[in-house]
């Protein structure tokens, strides 16, 4: 189950990893081999069976609507890069 | 007297009955650092300020008891407030939260002193901690062998004796491997036992926090203080938390144990096996009853747990985006090029390869095929363990296929370093209890038996693990450093 | 518009519910604060914070799927929906993806008397991003800063299915769903606050053709004004590009308010891919039916009960109590002043006419203006009992409006007490008749008008105060 430049390519944008021409090359090779590998799932007819996706057999976990003091301004802001006038800042989005 | 050789349960006895105070310990620990560490490498932060102000501060009150004045390691994915918090990646080398995670907040509440931060695979993502971004850790009884990953700072620094006992996470056998490799105790609860915030999500239906120490006693003590629901964490269980330490009288008699026939085979070795079933025949003659069993689905588990941890992974890990915290690219023109380069810059290989993939498993297209198929997959192992579990109260196995390897050996083989997790991911996938103890040498090297148990019912487990521990010497064996065996 | 064409429209709209707290950690949703000031790890997307959902937020979803007569199913779960932006703090939002809260809903809506029934797809509960702020436009701002105060407050998205077929059938479906939503007490619904946000999906297609047209997507919509002129300069820009034999691009746009017409958002990049898959880290919600029946039983009064109610207990026509009923805050002003002065139709024509005017001009809300519902009984009371006439009320009423003082204020204040003194006004109407010879022969001849020229006279030289029944009453007297 090869993978494709286009699809490295692809993958890699959704995830928005920037990658070397040979990172390219070599996640498509160690994919490919991962990939391979877990075909071995589709030995099991699960039709019939139901995703586990929550382990505990738990619904409905709530809380109050309270309002308590989150972090300062200050604690959010402290690990920045980047700040101005108490925001984030971040280059142009488009 | 090398306090550093202590367990928690002796260090506690010595401090009740007045004959050391928590800076005799916080320094005994330091010294052994300093003779140790340069080879270890298992710290990536050490908080010696802040250890020896916290034991002055309890020595004043002069009050022990519990954990009170004694100090322990957190693997570096736990935030701690104030303290640098790094997952052992070049994202987040200088992030210092100002929040604590639950779990290292109920051990400082209890009076335990944090004296620092473990070595790890970056973002818990490793068999080996050879993943670190700054350095590999290594094991204590052969420098040239890794101490197993990801928790493989912990266990190096326990097994070592810097320090008494660690908290660390386990999503695929982080603990229990690396327990395995270095020769002690390594735990992961069932899931939802011990709460995950604060802890940088890894795989979130998987990631579990335990404890490595040096015996089974010091590990129940610990479960019993960070078990128990925590208000921020909705996947945390509302059950009570039983006093684990009453369990721990020894007997197994008529206690059924099962050994599923699926775990000795995986590419495990003769040795071993050979070892495990001697264990086999030890809990037989302390009277319990011991089976072999069938666990048919087991050879699916890690092909499942190859998409599924990675898929979530890849959408936990997508908050490093140099906006907010951590590595930015300040050189991008725009926030989409920021976004990239940051991640490219900020993240090693393994983690980028497992945000590849999990990226792939949950994209349009393929999501039924692989996330779908591998959740569908999951309730079948953890079917088959539910059915095991009608009959016995135990399932034995050993914790790894090999004991510990080669730094270097395996780091260009990537499927095979995800095999070393082959029999502990099981566990993980059906949210069970399990735990590493050491059962035997190989080659003088430690051998790890694991014991998997009901959804909590981790009293059974540490019950079990005691009785062997009782009736053996090889929780007392440790490591000259870098090679031979004291005792 | 071209009549072989039909336009089908959808809305998607998205309401911030009213709630104390965000809606996967205990942050206040409160409005205006500082930036990043309410926030905390979770929100703000630090390492290993973990979302725990807040049950007013369940409540409050219940509630709008109970009002829009939607299926609410047993069971629902949360999803995470991925994508990178910098105002999303995870990379992720937590929304509910193939198993919403609610399902197959509807509201009807009265277009001049003709009910229509537009179904609603779906509801569901998501998280709220945060703020950015640009220099200037998007497009061609430097740089953006981010504030996530608003990060993390719940929103609930409805989704209606493509039932309406005009611009004035979507705002007449906006503003019935704001009315219900207010009613339920869910969402304040303010539009220029963000609170109410709406997007439209339209396409067109050849009369009696069964298959849809290309769909695009607006954005930006700030009012219901917005809404109607954006569909219908869509609507006719794909009827054109289809009459030219252009392509028409599946695409989202924005609707320019300055310039009144819609643009391409297309970038550069290819259409996020969201990946949705369940949240592992919040359990699956289980939705008993007495819970159900319990919100039910504790529901407000919704905008087509209460506008029944008006009709029978007050015999007020439909029409009236539509609009009495676009707002709670509209009917509990109606309610106040009926509670004083009970001619319901009087109320309500001063209502919808006067009070409507006003605060229309002034862009404020009824509950924030300055003239409460027991000054307006008062005036109307006046008016009843000759001290002011209809006339003059208008002029007392604006002044009211503008400064909160009560009608027997402004009266004073104006010296505007209606002259009803029939001595006075004698003298008045005799000189103003006395002086116009001819006007009276040509009214004794026939001409009617000339009866309203000699009110008018009579209101000029009492500054509109003279009492219009008796100058009717002396005039006819006096001109026989």
């Amino acid at each position: 189950m090869a993978l494709s430049p286009e699809e490295v390519n692809h993958v890699a944008m959704l995830a928005r990893l920037a990658l070397s021409e040979d990172e390219k090359t070599a996640f498509a090779e160690q994919l490919s081999l991962i990939l391979d590998y877990v075909e071995r799932l589709n030995e099991l007819d699960t039709g019939e069976v139901e995703p586990l996706i929550h382990i505990l057999p738990v619904f409905n976990v709530l809380r109050p609507d309270e309002a308590l003091p989150g972090s300062s301004q200050e604690e959010i802001l402290s690990n920045a890069p980047l700040v101005e006038d108490g925001q984030y800042k971040v280059p142009r989005i488009i | 007297m090398d306090l550093y050789k202590l367990t928690v349960h002796e260090l506690q006895d010595k401090l009740l009955a007045g004959e050391i105070t928590s800076e005799d310990i916080v320094k005994s620990l330091f010294s052994r650092i300093a003779v140790v560490e340069e080879k270890a490498q298992a710290f990536i932060t050490l908080c010696e300020e802040t250890a020896w102000e916290s034991a002055r501060r309890i020595d004043q009150q002069g009050e022990y008891g519990g954990i009170k004045g004694i100090p322990y390691g957190l693997k570096d994915l736990f935030c701690t407030r104030g303290i640098k918090t790094t997952c052992a990646s070049r994202m987040l080398e200088n992030f210092v939260p100002s929040y604590e995670s639950t779990a290292s907040k109920l051990l400082n509440e209890k009076g335990g002193i944090l004296l620092g931060k473990l070595n790890l695979d970056e973002f818990a993502m490793g068999s080996s901690t050879e993943q670190s971004a700054f350095f590999p850790s290594r094991n204590p009884w052969d420098w040239e062998r890794v101490p197993g990953g990801s928790s493989g700072g912990c266990a190096a620094a326990v097994a070592a004796g810097e320090i008494p006992f660690a908290l660390a996470s386990d999503t695929g056998g982080s603990i229990r491997q690396p327990a395995s490799y270095c020769g002690i105790v390594g735990l992961k609860p069932t899931y939802g036992r011990v709460s995950r915030w604060g802890v940088a999500a890894f795989a979130s239906s998987l990631d579990q926090v335990g404890i490595l120490s040096r015996n089974v006693r010091d590990c129940a003590l610990i479960l019993k203080i960070i078990a128990g629901k925590d208000p921020l964490d909705a996947s945390s269980a509302d059950i009570e938390v039983p006093d684990y330490s009453a369990f721990l009288d020894g007997e197994v008699k008529g206690m059924r144990i099962a050994y599923p026939r699926e775990y000795f085979r995986q590419g495990v070795t003769e040795s071993i096996r050979t070892a495990v079933m001697k264990a086999l025949r030890k809990f037989e003659e302390l009277g319990a009853i011991v089976e072999e069993v069938s666990l048919p689905h087991s050879e699916y588990a890690l092909p499942a747990y190859f998409i599924v941890a990675p898929a979530e992974a890849s959408t936990n890990l997508a908050r490093f985006d140099g906006v907010r915290y951590g590595w930015r690219d300040g050189e991008a023109a725009n926030v989409a090029d920021m976004f990239s380069l940051s991640r490219a810059q900020g993240f090693g290989p393994e983690v980028k390869r497992r945000i590849m993939l999990g990226t792939y498993a949950l994209s349009s297209g393929y999501y039924d095929a692989y996330y779908l198929k591998a959740m569908k997959v999951r309730r079948l192992i953890a079917a088959d363990f539910a059915e095991v579990f009608r009959d016995f109260d135990l399932i034995v196995s050993p914790t790894t296929p090999t004991t510990a390897f080669q730094l270097g050996e395996q780091i260009d083989d990537t499927l095979t370093l995800y095999m070393n997790d082959a029999l502990t991911v099981p566990v993980n996938m059906a949210g069970l209890p399990g735990i590493s103890i050491p059962c035997a040498l190989d080659d003088g090297l430690p051998v790890g038996m694991q014991l998997i148990g009901r959804a909590f019912d981790e009293a059974t487990l540490l019950k079990a693990a005691y009785a062997f521990e009782q009736n053996t010497d090889y929780h007392r064996l440790t490591p000259v450093p870098g090679g031979g065996i004291n005792e | 518009m071209s009549k072989e064409f039909e336009t089908v429209i959808g809305l998607e709209v998205h309401a911030e519910l009213k709630t104390e707290s965000k809606i996967f950690c205990s942050c206040s949703t409160a409005f205006g604060a500082e930036p990043n000031s309410q926030v905390c790890p979770f929100c703000a997307g630090f390492p290993g914070a973990l979302p725990v959902l807040n049950e007013k937020v369940l409540e409050l979803a219940i509630r709008t799927g109970i009002a829009l007569n939607c299926e609410i199913p047993e069971y629902c779960k949360f999803d995470r929906k991925n994508y990178f932006y910098p105002d999303l703090p995870a990379a992720y939002q937590i929304s509910q993806f193939d198993q919403p809260v609610c399902k197959n809903g509807y509201l009807e809506i009265d277009l001049d008397g003709e009910i229509k029934r537009i179904r609603i797809n779906r509801a569901h509960m998501e998280e709220d991003a945060g703020k950015l702020v640009h220099q200037g436009d998007i497009t061609t701002t430097p740089f953006s800063l981010v504030d996530l105060n608003r990060c993390g407050i719940g929103l609930l998205e409805i989704v209606s299915e493509p039932d309406m077929r005009s611009a004035r059938e979507a705002r007449a479906y906006l503003e019935k769903l704001r009315s219900i939503l207010l009613f339920a007490g869910v969402s304040d619904c303010k539009m220029q606050e963000g609170s109410l946000r709406c997007d439209a999906n339209i396409s067109v297609r050849p009369a009696g053709q069964e298959e849809l047209g290309t769909r695009t997507e607006i954005k930006n919509l700030n009012s219901f004004r917005s809404l109607e002129r954006a569909i219908e300069y869509e609507a006719r820009r794909h009827v054109e590009a289809i009459e030219d034999g252009e392509e028409l691009l599946q695409e989202t746009r924005t609707w320019d308010e300055e310039k009144q017409l819609t643009r391409s958002m297309r970038s550069k990049e290819e259409a996020d891919d969201y990946r949705y898959f369940p949240d592992p880290d919040l359990p699956p919600l289980r939705i008993s039916r007495e819970r159900i029946e319990e919100i039910r039983r504790q529901m407000p009064e919704l905008p087509d009960a209460a506008q029944e109610r008006l009709v029978e207990t007050y015999g007020l026509p439909h029409y009236d109590a539509a609009i009495l009923t676009t707002t709670p805050d509209y009917l509990e002003f109606f309610d106040r002043v009926i509670k004083i002065y009970p001619d319901a139709k009087v109320v309500s024509n001063w209502m919808m006419s006067e009070l409507n005017k006003y605060l229309n001009q002034s862009n404020l809300e009824i509950s924030d203006c300055l003239l409460k519902p027991e000054k307006l009984a008062e005036m109307l009371q006046l008016i009843d009992d000759g001290t002011i006439s209809g006339k003059m009320a208008k002029t007392v009423f604006a002044e009211m409006f503008n400064s909160g003082k009560s009608a027997p204020e402004v009266v004073k204040e104006k010296g505007m007490v209606q002259i009803s003194d029939e001595k006075a006004l004698s003298a008045i109407i005799e000189s103003i008749v006395n002086g116009n010879p001819k006007v009276v022969e040509d009214y004794r001849n026939g001409k009617e008008k000339a009866f309203g020229f000699f009110v008018g006279q009579v209101m000029k030289a009492t500054r509109g105060q003279a009492n219009p029944a008796v100058v009717n009453k002396l005039l006819k007297e006096k001109l026989k």
